[in-house]
């Protein structure tokens, strides 16, 4: 997987959890960059990116996720 | 909405909650409604079961608005009168809690007394809750279970042992249920059956209870959610009412007009019978829950028949209030089942093995519940699971509701022998009684409330405890009026109340007049209205006002009070009227075939 077909599947996801089809995501956008990304959607978030790349983010990681670019990481290593 | 009904993807539900609650609400725009008020007062995260919870009410016509308690906070809530749930004043109230909120667990050093006070400690928290629930808000109160514990510390002795957490969870919910049998507004939600089909494991997963405090995983909330608002569906009398049944490979493997009777798997002898055998035993329970049973297969009647005749079908020719068996479409029949049982085409389910056939119901009868079928060893889980007739409270009218629609179907053949259709009402003896709600009816009176949709003046749906209230209030008057004949006992078809103006003390306000349909045009009205005017006038009252708001379904009321003589007052754009009627000084009583039994 690229950071560029990840970034694809990923906005997907955070167009539809949020139901904002003008959601464009860089390794720089937070959670005060989206409307509605409060700390329940977030759980949400991690579970349609959970289910869209067919593993489990490890406790650990979801605590310190702190953008976007985090993200993308978190997703490429478990990837792997 | 296909997607929200079992068997549905949760992962998928979660995901697009959003823009499925967009579509619902536009598919909901213009239709009647019921709107419900429902306090959610949990011991872990609620966000979720509450957005789901919205998703699957609005599904079933229900608009919710909701109360969140702050996080655990539960029963502090119920018992320091937080101000802002008084103000809210639930409809409703669901205690989501479970087994990460039990204050104590036993250890193996406790003697067995210990654990037993331990216990009974326990369960004095929540009856103390639920008893103050009852005082302050006299609303329906829906409460989960414990879930049995993901780790087992004495492994298999757990469950056995005093010193286990399954034993001691297993011995809490029995005190739960044992409440729950002695009270008709408190329902449980069981959520250790639901854990144990979700996979207790997958359930418990520790992830959302330490990273959110969800007590149970984020992806099995949809399932919790459903399972839920299948009570609360009920509650509100949007359960359905009768199963429409087809034949070949439905009810029995093969096709009965090609195969021969002889030749169709039912029975002990195949497994294919037996696994036919053990739905259509399914099947015939529901008869005794009050569900109708009916039959719409393409088939020639003689072979149909011959299929239910045989010695090892369990169910038979009788079972069913209505047979179609013919070559019609299936859509028209259903639309002609509904109406010899006079019931409404969206109480029905419609289970069939084709999904055509399926489909084309779907398409032309879309009110109607269709559940996709899959392969025959799915059968029972795949309708059991959508819960169509989930049981709140089971009235004695329920187990005897198919011999009254029977009754009824016999009745209809005799009415074409009479002269005049007095003689026939006169021929059917029948006999009412009529008299202030009492308690051992209560159940059936709030069932009808949130049942009746098309013999109903105002619509006013009552739950027992809102009764309870209205029965103590002496400016009321209530009755229930009780209908038998020849043919059988119909039990409670009527509800009429009202209460007297705090101003002017000779004027009466008809708040709800209702009338079970299985019984129209028997006059029951009459004698109803009869004793209404007796009533008032004992209470010295001389006018009396009625109201008739419309609904998409009340249409042939709209003019019930003009027939029982009363005079249009007044009415307003929505179609909303008042009527009045002068009780006249001789007041001729209006009923002439029912015999009217005294009530001491």
């Amino acid at each position: 997987m690229t950071r560029e077909e990840v970034y694809e599947r990923l906005n997907e996801v955070f167009r539809e959890v949020f139901d904002d089809e003008s959601i464009e995501l860089n390794d720089e956008t937070t959670s005060n960059d989206i409307d509605g990304w409060d700390s329940f959607e977030h759980i949400n978030l991690v579970v349609a990116v959970q289910d869209e790349f067919s593993f489990k983010i490890p406790m650990g990681k979801v605590v310190t996720m702190e953008n976007v670019g985090e993200m993308v990481d978190i997703i490429l290593q478990l990837g792997e | 909405m296909k997607e929200l009904e079992f068997p549905f993807d949760s992962e998928y539900i979660l995901k697009k909650r959003k823009s499925i609650k967009r579509s619902l609400l536009g598919e909901l725009e213009g239709k009647t409604c019921i709107s419900k008020k429902i306090a959610i007062l949990g011991g872990s995260t609620t966000h979720d079961v509450k957005e789901m919870l919205e998703l699957f009410l609005l599904n079933v016509g229900i608009v919710p608005t909701f109360y969140e308690s702050e996080y655990n906070q539960f029963w502090q809530d119920v018992m320091f009168d937080n101000p802002l749930l008084v103000e809210f004043a639930p409809d409703l109230i669901y205690i989501h809690t479970g087994s990460r909120n039990l204050k104590n667990i036993p250890d193996v050093r406790m003697s067995p007394e210990q654990i037993a006070a331990m216990l009974e400690e326990e369960y004095q928290y929540y009856e103390s809750m639920w008893q103050k629930i009852e005082e302050t808000y006299h609303c329906p109160i829906i409460q989960n279970n414990f879930e049995m514990p993901f780790y087992r510390l004495l492994g298999n002795q757990d469950c056995a042992d005093v010193h286990g957490r399954m034993n001691y969870i297993t011995r809490l919910n029995q005190r739960f249920y044992e409440f729950a049998q002695s009270h008709e507004n408190f329902h449980i939600h069981d959520i250790n059956y639901l854990s144990a089909c979700y996979g207790l494991q997958k359930w418990a997963d520790p992830f959302y209870w330490h990273m959110y405090k969800y007590a149970c995983a984020v992806p099995a909330i949809p399932e919790l959610s459903y399972n839920m608002a299948n009570i609360i569906k009920s509650i509100y009398g949007k359960n359905k009412k009768a199963l429409v049944l087809d034949l070949d490979n439905t009810l029995w493997g093969g096709v009965v007009g090609d195969d021969g009777a002889d030749k169709i798997e039912i029975g002990q002898e195949t497994p294919m019978g037996q696994l036919y055998s053990e739905f259509q035993q399914y099947l015939k329970a529901h008869k005794d829950l009050g569900i109708l049973l009916t039959v719409n297969s393409k088939n020639d009647e003689e072979n149909a028949l011959a299929g239910l005749n045989r010695p090892d079908s369990v169910l038979k020719p009788e079972d069913f209030l209505v047979i179609k068996a013919n070559w019609e479409n299936k859509d028209r029949n259903i639309v002609e089942i509904a109406s010899e049982l006079n019931i409404g085409t969206d109480s029905l389910v419609f289970v069939d093995d084709n999904p055509a056939e399926r489909n084309i119901v779907k398409m032309q009868v879309p009110e109607v519940a269709v559940p996709e079928m899959g392969e025959a060893v799915e059968y029972i889980i795949g309708l059991d699971r959508s819960g169509f007739f989930e049981v709140t409270n089971l009235s004695k009218d329920d187990l005897t509701r198919n011999e009254m629609y029977r009754a009824n179907v016999e009745r209809k053949k005799q009415q074409a022998s009479f002269e005049s259709y007095e003689d026939y009402l006169l021929s059917l003896e029948m006999k009412a009684e009529i008299a202030a709600f009492a308690p051992v009816y209560m159940s059936r009176i709030a069932q009808l409330t949130n049942k009746s949709n098309q013999f109903n003046l105002t619509t006013k749906r009552m739950s027992t405890a809102d009764l309870e209230e209205l029965v103590k209030e002496p400016a009321n008057i209530t009755l229930y009026g009780k209908l038998e004949d020849k043919f059988g006992d119909n039990g409670v078809v009527s509800v009429v109340y009202g209460h007297i103006d705090e101003a002017d003390k000779e004027l009466f306000h008809i708040d709800l007049w209702l009338m079970s349909c299985r019984v129209l045009k028997r006059d029951m009205e009459k004698a109803m209205l009869d004793e209404l005017i007796t009533r008032c006038k004992q209470a010295g009252i001389r006018r009396v006002l009625g109201y008739y708001y419309p609904t998409a379904k009340n249409a042939m009321v709209k003019e019930f009070y003009a027939a029982q003589g009363f005079d249009k007052i007044s009415e307003d754009d929505a179609g909303n009227t008042v009527w009045e009627y002068i009780i006249p000084e001789q007041y001729v009583k209006q009923n002439r075939v029912i015999s009217i039994e005294e009530i001491i």
